[in-house]
C-alpha cells in the first residue's frame, strides 16, 4: 500500500497543469468557472487542442490513439483538468461507443469512427430509452427488420441527451422476438441524417433543452453499422453500461462543485459574516468534503483493482450512486448558499450575449439550472434505485 | 381540542378547490406565468369578488374578519393549484402590516381597497449582505422636512412590479444588525428615485431588484412605530410562515397522491413499480412526511396568534424546519420515482418540486429556523 | 379547529398531578428519573397506587374497572406519569391481554383472569414470537393438540419479555395445520407454573436480562382456557396488535428530551456547556422539532376511537425518535459512556459514580433502544402495512 505519488508522477502532473495553463482558452474557462453551458463548437475547439497533443482519449489503448497511460496518470490528468476548470467531456463518443468500437468492432468500423471521435468532429448521442423501457431497457420495442444490405429500423426512442447536435447515434434495436428479451438486441450506428429520423425536443426542469424524443420511421441503416453479431447487442450494452456508470463517478467535477461552493459560501454574507463562518453551514460544507474524500479513496482502490488485473464488476454501482449523491448535495449545497438570490431565473443570463448587469451576485444565475439538471443524476445511467438492486444481487449475493 | 374544520371553512375549500380545477389546469397555469405580468387579473378580480381577497382582513374595513385557520384553508388549495396570484404578498403580508402597524388613517384608506381588489402590495425587505435575518438593513431613510429620504437597494421584492405600494423595510437609526431603528415605508412603486429590475423566478413567479436612491416620501408613510419595525415584520412574517406552510402542504399532498398514482400504472420488469417493496417504503416515508408536515401546519396556525412571543415564534420556526425537510424530501423523491418523466418541464410533477424548493428559502430555511429555535 | 384544552380537561391535568405529587416516592422517581433498574416491585407498587385511585385501567369498559374519559383525557394522563417519571406501566395484562379478555372472553374468563390483573397480582406475558416466526408471525409452529379438556402444547417461544417475573402467559398455537397458516391459530391462556415450561434467560446487548426463551413440552392447557374459538386465535392476535401499537409516546418522549437537556447543560466543551455548541444545539432543536411534530401528529389522531394506520406511522415516527433521543444522550456524554459496571444501575449502589453520574444508563439505553424498531411489529413491517392499507400499493 501506497499513497505517494512517484516523482515521474509528480513531474507529469506539472507538464499537465503547464500544458493546460498555457492552451486553454480563456474565455472557455471563464464560462465554465461561471458554470454557462459551453457551446458544441467551444468544446469541439478545445477537443482538438488535447488532439493536437495526443491526449485526447487518455483511457483509450495507444494503438487507437489514446495515450497509453497508467491508471495513476490518468487519475492525475483527470485532477489537473478539473482544477482548470476545463470543459466536462461529452461522454457519449469519447467514454462510451469509443470503447465499444475498439472492443468489439471490426476493422472497417474502428478506421471509419474512432478518428473523428477523438478530434470531436462527429458527435454522438445515445439511443437506448424507450417510452415503455426504461429501467427494464430489455423490454425495448424499436424494431430493426433486416432487408437485403440494410436494416429497416422503426421505433421511438426518448431522452436522447444533445440528439439534436448529434451527428451519429448508437442504437438498441430489437431484431428477434424470440427466447430471452435479452437475446433479441442488436446494437446499430445509425447517421442522424439518414431520411426518417426526427428528434423533437423535449425541455428539462431546468428550462433547457437537453433532451429529445426520436421517432424513426422506415430508417435504413447499412448491416456494415452493426456492432458484432446480430441479437447480441445486449452484451455490448451492458458492457458500455459499466463504462458509464465508472464515468459518472465524477470526482473530478465534484471537487471543481466544492471548490465553487467554497467560494460562494466564502462571498455570500449571514449575520454580518461569511457564510463560510457559520458553523451549520460550515459543518454541512466539512461533511460534503468528508463524503467527497471517502468517495476519492473508493475510486482510487477500484482504479487499482484494475490496473492489478481485476477488472471493475458491480463495484462500479458503487460509484455511480455515491458519485451521483455527492453531486446532488453540492449542487444543493450551492443554492442554499445564495439564500434568496437561488429564485431568479432568467434564462438569458446564461447566455454569452448577456451583457447587463447579473441579478445579484454574477455566480449566481447558473447555480438553480445546475441544481435542477442534477436531480436526473441520480436516474440516468440506471437509477441508482437499480444500481442498489445490482450491488445486492452480484456484490451481496441477495 | 378540534382539529375539524367549521362548516364556513369546509365551504371555503370546496370553493377554492373549484376555483383552482376551473381555472388552473397545468396549461392555463403555464401561460400565466408566461403573460406579461405573470398572473390574471381577471383571477384576481373573482378572488375579490369570491370575498377571498377580504378573508383576512377586519370587518370595519370591508374585510371578513376570518383568522389563521381560514387563510389556512385557503392557502392549502392555493398550493395544491399552485396559485400565482400575488395573495401572500399583498394580503398576507400587506393586509398583514396594514392591520397590526396601520394608522387608523392608513386602514381607512387601504384596507377597503385591498379587500376590493383595488390595490396591491409588495414587501421588500431581503439586501444582498442580509441573508435570512430580518434585521440586517442597511437601506436608510434619512429625516428630511417632515418626511423621510430613502436610499438602498432592496433584492427578490416578490411582484413588485405589479404592486402599487411596496412596503419597505429602512433604517432611521442603529447599526446594519440593530434590532432597534428599522422603520417601515409605505413607498409608491411609481414614485421618482425608485427603479426596477423586473424578473421570472424558477417557481414561476414574479419578482424584482428594487434600487432606491433619494425616494422622498412624507410622514405619513411610515408604517408602524418609527425605529419600531422589527416587531412589526417578525409578528407579520410570522403570519406569512404559517400561510406558507399551507401552501407547502397542498403541494406536497398533490405530489404523494401523483407519485403513488404513478407507481400503480407505470409498469417495467412486467410488472407495475408498485409491486417493488423498496418504492413502497418510499412512498410510505414520502406519506409520513407529508402527514408531520400537515400536523405542524395546523399546530403553526392554531399557535401564529399566541400571546406567549416566544412560544409564538418557537411554533413559527419549528413548523418552518419541518416544512422545509417534509417538502425537500417529498419534492425530491416525486422527481426521483417518476425516473425521466419527473425531469421534464412538461410534467407537473417538476413545478411542484420547483415551489416547494423555493417554499424552503423563503423567510428563512430550515437552519435559520433551526438555530432561531434554539436560540429561544 | 383549535388547541385549548377545555375546562374539565386542565382540572384533570390538576387532580392527575396532585396525585401523582402525593402518591409517588421520591426514591422510585429518582429511579426512574436516572434511568435505573426497576424490580418488579416497583412496577407492583405503582399500579397497585393507581388501582387503588381507580385509574390503572382506565381504557376498560366502565363495568370492568374502567374510566369514561375522553381521548384528551388519556393522552394527558399517559404523558402526565411519564413527564412526572412515574414507573411505566407494564402493558402484557392490562393494555394487552386485557382487551382480548373483555372483548372475546368468555363470562367466565372475564371473572376469573380479569380482577387479578386489575389488581397486579397476576403478572402477564406474551407469547407469540418463536425462533422461526418473528415478522411472519402466522408461521408460528408450537403446537396444541386436543387431549380431551385438554390441550397439549410443545413448542418455543422466544423474545418473551418479563417471562422470568410472569404468573401467565398468552400463547399463539398452532391447532390445524390446514388451510392458510392463519386459519389455523389459536389463542391460549396458560399458567406459568404447568409442568413442562422452561424459561431460560436471553442477555441483550446492553447486558439486561429483559427477555426470554420459553420451552413448553407436552404442557397441559384447560380447553377452557382458550380465547373464543378454535383457529380464530389471528383474529384476537391482530386486534392486540393494534393496541400495541397505539401506545402514546409523546410522554416518554418528552421525558428523554428532559433528561438529554439536563445531561447537555452539564456536560462542558470548553469554556462553555454543550448545550451553548452550535452544532449540538442545533441537533438538539431539530429533535425538538420533530417531537413537537409528532405530539401534533399524535393529537390530531386522538380522537379517532379504532386505531388503525395511524398507529403504524405513530410507531416508525415515535420509536425512530426514542432511538435518536438516546443516541443524542449517548453522544454528549462523550467518553464517559464507555465505562460499563453494572451495579452502578441500581439505586443504592455505594461507589461514587465513574465520571458524572447520569452517565452510567445511556449507553445501556442506546443499545436496548435499538429493539424499538423491532418488536411490536418491525418498522419494515409498519411500512408494509402502510403501503398497502393506505396507500394501496
Ligand atoms: C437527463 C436525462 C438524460 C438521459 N439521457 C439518455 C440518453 O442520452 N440516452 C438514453 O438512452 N437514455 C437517456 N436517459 C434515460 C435514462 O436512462 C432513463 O431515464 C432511466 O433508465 C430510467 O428509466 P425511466 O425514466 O423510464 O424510469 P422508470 O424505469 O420508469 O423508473 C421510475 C422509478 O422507478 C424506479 N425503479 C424502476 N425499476 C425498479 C426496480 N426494479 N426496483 C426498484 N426501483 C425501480 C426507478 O429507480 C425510478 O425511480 C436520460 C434520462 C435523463 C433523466
Ligand atoms: C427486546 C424485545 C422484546 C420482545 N418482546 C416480545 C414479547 O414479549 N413477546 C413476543 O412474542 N415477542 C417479543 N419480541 C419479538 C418481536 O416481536 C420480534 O423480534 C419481531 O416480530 C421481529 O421478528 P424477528 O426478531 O424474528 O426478526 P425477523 O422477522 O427475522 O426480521 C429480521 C429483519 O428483517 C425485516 N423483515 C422481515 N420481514 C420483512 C418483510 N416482509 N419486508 C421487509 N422487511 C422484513 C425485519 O424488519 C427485521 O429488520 C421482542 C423483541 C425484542 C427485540
Amino acid at each position: 500500500m501506497d499513497l505517494a505519488f512517484s516523482d515521474d508522477d509528480l513531474a507529469f502532473r506539472e507538464d499537465v497543469r503547464t500544458f493546460v495553463a498555457e492552451n486553454l482558452p480563456e474565455d472557455i474557462a471563464e464560462s465554465a468557472r461561471r458554470g454557462r453551458p459551453i457551446s458544441k463548437p467551444d468544446i469541439q475547439r478545445w477537443q482538438r487542442i488535447l488532439y493536437d497533443q495526443g491526449w485526447a482519449a487518455p483511457a483509450w489503448p495507444a494503438e487507437y490513439g489514446g495515450t497509453g497511460w497508467d491508471a495513476t496518470k490518468r487519475y492525475i490528468f483527470d485532477e489537473v483538468m478539473a482544477e482548470f476548470d476545463t470543459p466536462e467531456t461529452i461522454p457519449f463518443g469519447l467514454l462510451m461507443v469509443g470503447p465499444l468500437i475498439y472492443t468489439f468492432g471490426n476493422d472497417a468500423q474502428k478506421a471509419r469512427f474512432l478518428p473523428t471521435i477523438l478530434t470531436g468532429e462527429e458527435w454522438w448521442c445515445q439511443g437506448y430509452s424507450e417510452p415503455g423501457a426504461g429501467s427494464d431497457l430489455a423490454s425495448l420495442q424499436t424494431k430493426a427488420v433486416r432487408d437485403g444490405d440494410n436494416y429497416v429500423v422503426n421505433g421511438t426512442k426518448t431522452w436522447n441527451s444533445s440528439a439534436h447536435i448529434a451527428d451519429w447515434v448508437f442504437c438498441l434495436v430489437r431484431t428477434s422476438n424470440e427466447g430471452k428479451q435479452q437475446e433479441g438486441i442488436s446494437f446499430l450506428l445509425i447517421d442522424m441524417t439518414t431520411p426518417g429520423i426526427d428528434p423533437k425536443p423535449i425541455i428539462s426542469i431546468d428550462g433547457a433543452h437537453h433532451l429529445n424524443m426520436t421517432y424513426y420511421t422506415d430508417v435504413k441503416v447499412p448491416v456494415e453499422n452493426r456492432i458484432g453479431e446480430e441479437n447480441k447487442g445486449w452484451t455490448y450494452a451492458k458492457f458500455l453500461l459499466g463504462h458509464e456508470r465508472i464515468s459518472i463517478s465524477e470526482v473530478g467535477l465534484s471537487k471543481q462543485r466544492l471548490r465553487r461552493l467554497k467560494t460562494i459560501a466564502a462571498e455570500e454574507r449571514s449575520h454580518g459574516e461569511s457564510l463560510i463562518e457559520d458553523p451549520t453551514f460550515a459543518g454541512k460544507i466539512a461533511a460534503a468534503e468528508v463524503r467527497l474524500i471517502s468517495h476519492e479513496y473508493l475510486n482510487l482502490r477500484l482504479l487499482a483493482e484494475e490496473a492489478a488485473g481485476r477488472p471493475i464488476g458491480a463495484e462500479a454501482s458503487l460509484l455511480k450512486i455515491r458519485g451521483t449523491e455527492i453531486r446532488q448535495e453540492l449542487t444543493e449545497l450551492t443554492i442554499e448558499a445564495l439564500g434568496y438570490y437561488t429564485a431568479p431565473f432568467e434564462m438569458e443570463q446564461l447566455s454569452d450575449r448577456w451583457n447587463e448587469p447579473a441579478i445579484g451576485p454574477d455566480y449566481a444565475a447558473a447555480q438553480m439550472p445546475q441544481f435542477l439538471f442534477s436531480r436526473a443524476a441520480t436516474i440516468y445511467g440506471g437509477s441508482n434505485e437499480v444500481q442498489r438492486n445490482i450491488i445486492a444481487k452480484m456484490v451481496l449475493g441477495l | 381540542m378540534d382539529f375539524s374544520l367549521s362548516e364556513e371553512q369546509q365551504m371555503l375549500k370546496d370553493s377554492v378547490q373549484r376555483f383552482v380545477r376551473d381555472e388552473y389546469e397545468l396549461e392555463a397555469r403555464r401561460k400565466l406565468v408566461a403573460s406579461d405580468i405573470g398572473y390574471s387579473e381577471a383571477n384576481w378580480a373573482k378572488m375579490a369578488e369570491l370575498g377571498w381577497l377580504a378573508l383576512s382582513l377586519p370587518e370595519e374595513y370591508g374585510g371578513i374578519g376570518g383568522n389563521a385557520v381560514d387563510t389556512m384553508v385557503l392557502m392549502e388549495e392555493f398550493g395544491r393549484g399552485l396559485v400565482v396570484e400575488p395573495y401572500m404578498t399583498s394580503i398576507i403580508i400587506g393586509g398583514g402590516f396594514l392591520m397590526a402597524g396601520g394608522s387608523a388613517a392608513q386602514k381607512t384608506v387601504l384596507l377597503p381597497k385591498l379587500a376590493a381588489g383595488e390595490l396591491k402590495l409588495a414587501f421588500a425587505y431581503a439586501e444582498r449582505q442580509s441573508r435570512f435575518d430580518l434585521n440586517d438593513v442597511e437601506c436608510k431613510a434619512e429625516k428630511s422636512g417632515d418626511g423621510y429620504t430613502i436610499t438602498g437597494h432592496k433584492g427578490v421584492v416578490f411582484h413588485a412590479a405589479t404592486a402599487d405600494k411596496i412596503i419597505v423595510s429602512a433604517r432611521t437609526s442603529g447599526g446594519s444588525r440593530d434590532e432597534d431603528g428599522i422603520t417601515l415605508f409605505l413607498v409608491d412603486n411609481n414614485c421618482s428615485g425608485l427603479t426596477r429590475r423586473d424578473y421570472p423566478t424558477v417557481d414561476g413567479l414574479r419578482a424584482s431588484e428594487v434600487e432606491m436612491d433619494g425616494v422622498t416620501v412624507g410622514a405619513d408613510a411610515v408604517l408602524g412605530s418609527v425605529g419600531g419595525g422589527a416587531a412589526l415584520m417578525e409578528e407579520v412574517v410570522g403570519l406569512a410562515i404559517a400561510a406558507i406552510c399551507a401552501e407547502a402542504v397542498g403541494c406536497m399532498d398533490v405530489l404523494q397522491e401523483t407519485t403513488n398514482e404513478y407507481l400503480k400504472t407505470r409498469v417495467q420488469f412486467g410488472v407495475p413499480l408498485s409491486k417493488f417493496q423498496v418504492l413502497q417504503h418510499r412512498m410510505v416515508d414520502m406519506f409520513m412526511e407529508c402527514e408531520q408536515a400537515r400536523s405542524m401546519c395546523y399546530m403553526v396556525n392554531l399557535k401564529v396568534g399566541d400571546e406567549d412571543p416566544v412560544e409564538r415564534a418557537k411554533s413559527v420556526s419549528a413548523a418552518k424546519v419541518q416544512i422545509g425537510n417534509s417538502g425537500r424530501f417529498v419534492g425530491q423523491q416525486s422527481v426521483q420515482l417518476h425516473g425521466g418523466m419527473g425531469m421534464t418541464d412538461e410534467l407537473h410533477v417538476g413545478h411542484y418540486f420547483k415551489r416547494l424548493t423555493m417554499i424552503d428559502t423563503m423567510f428563512g430555511n430550515k437552519d435559520h429556523h433551526l438555530k432561531r429555535y434554539a436560540d429561544l | 379547529m383549535d388547541l385549548e384544552f377545555r375546562d374539565d380537561d386542565l382540572a384533570f391535568q390538576a387532580e392527575v398531578r396532585a396525585f401523582i405529587g402525593a402518591n409517588l416516592p421520591l426514591d422510585l422517581q429518582e429511579k426512574v428519573s436516572r434511568g435505573l433498574h426497576l424490580e418488579k416491585d416497583d412496577y407492583v407498587f405503582w399500579q397497585q397506587k393507581l388501582n387503588g385511585q381507580g385509574w390503572f385501567a382506565p381504557h376498560w369498559p366502565e363495568d370492568l374497572g374502567g374510566v369514561k374519559w375522553t381521548p384528551t383525557q388519556h393522552f394527558l394522563f399517559q404523558n402526565e406519569q411519564v413527564e412526572a417519571n412515574c414507573p411505566p406501566i407494564m402493558p402484557f395484562g392490562v393494555r394487552m391481554v386485557a382487551p382480548v379478555i373483555f372483548t372475546y372472553g368468555s363470562m367466565e374468563q372475564k371473572q376469573r383472569f380479569l380482577p387479578s390483573i386489575l389488581d397486579s397480582t397476576a403478572w402477564w406475558c406474551q407469547g407469540y414470537s418463536e425462533p422461526g416466526a418473528g415478522s411472519d408471525l402466522a408461521s408460528l409452529q408450537t403446537k396444541a393438540v386436543r387431549d380431551g379438556d385438554h390441550y397439549v402444547v410443545n413448542g418455543a417461544k422466544t423474545w418473551t419479555t418479563l417471562a422470568q417475573h410472569a404468573d401467565w402467559i398468552f400463547c399463539l398455537v398452532r391447532t390445524s395445520s390446514e388451510g392458510k397458516p392463519q386459519e389455523g391459530i389459536s389463542f391460549l391462556l396458560i399458567d406459568m407454573t404447568s409442568p413442562g415450561i422452561e424459561v431460560t434467560p436471553i442477555i441483550t446487548i446492553d447486558g439486561a436480562h429483559e427477555v426470554n426463551s420459553v420451552f413448553f413440552t407436552d404442557v397441559r392447557v384447560p380447553v377452557e382456557n382458550r380465547i373464543g374459538e378454535e383457529n380464530k386465535g389471528w383474529t384476537y392476535a391482530k386486534f392486540l396488535l393494534l393496541f400495541e401499537r397505539s401506545n402514546s409516546l409523546t410522554g416518554s418522549l418528552k421525558q428523554q428530551l428532559h433528561r438529554l437537556r439536563a445531561v447537555a447543560g452539564q456536560e462542558r466543551l470548553g469554556a462553555q456547556s454543550l448545550m451553548a455548541d452550535p452544532s449540538f444545539a442545533a441537533k438538539l432543536a431539530d429533535y425538538e422539532v420533530q417531537l413537537r411534530t409528532y405530539e401534533f401528529l399524535e393529537l390530531r389522531t386522538l380522537g379517532n376511537s379504532q386505531p388503525g394506520a395511524e398507529a403504524s406511522y405513530l410507531k416508525i415516527i415515535g420509536t425512530d425518535l426514542q432511538q435518536l433521543a438516546s443516541e443524542l444522550t449517548l453522544q454528549a456524554v462523550a467518553y464517559y459512556g464507555n465505562p460499563y459496571i453494572r451495579d452502578a444501575l441500581v439505586l443504592g449502589y455505594n461507589q461514587p459514580a465513574v465520571g458524572p453520574d447520569y452517565a452510567a444508563p445511556s449507553a445501556p439505553q442506546y443499545f436496548n433502544y435499538r429493539k424499538t424498531a423491532i418488536y411490536a411489529g418491525s418498522n419494515e413491517i409498519q411500512r408494509n402495512i402502510l403501503s398497502k392499507a393506505v396507500l394501496g400499493m
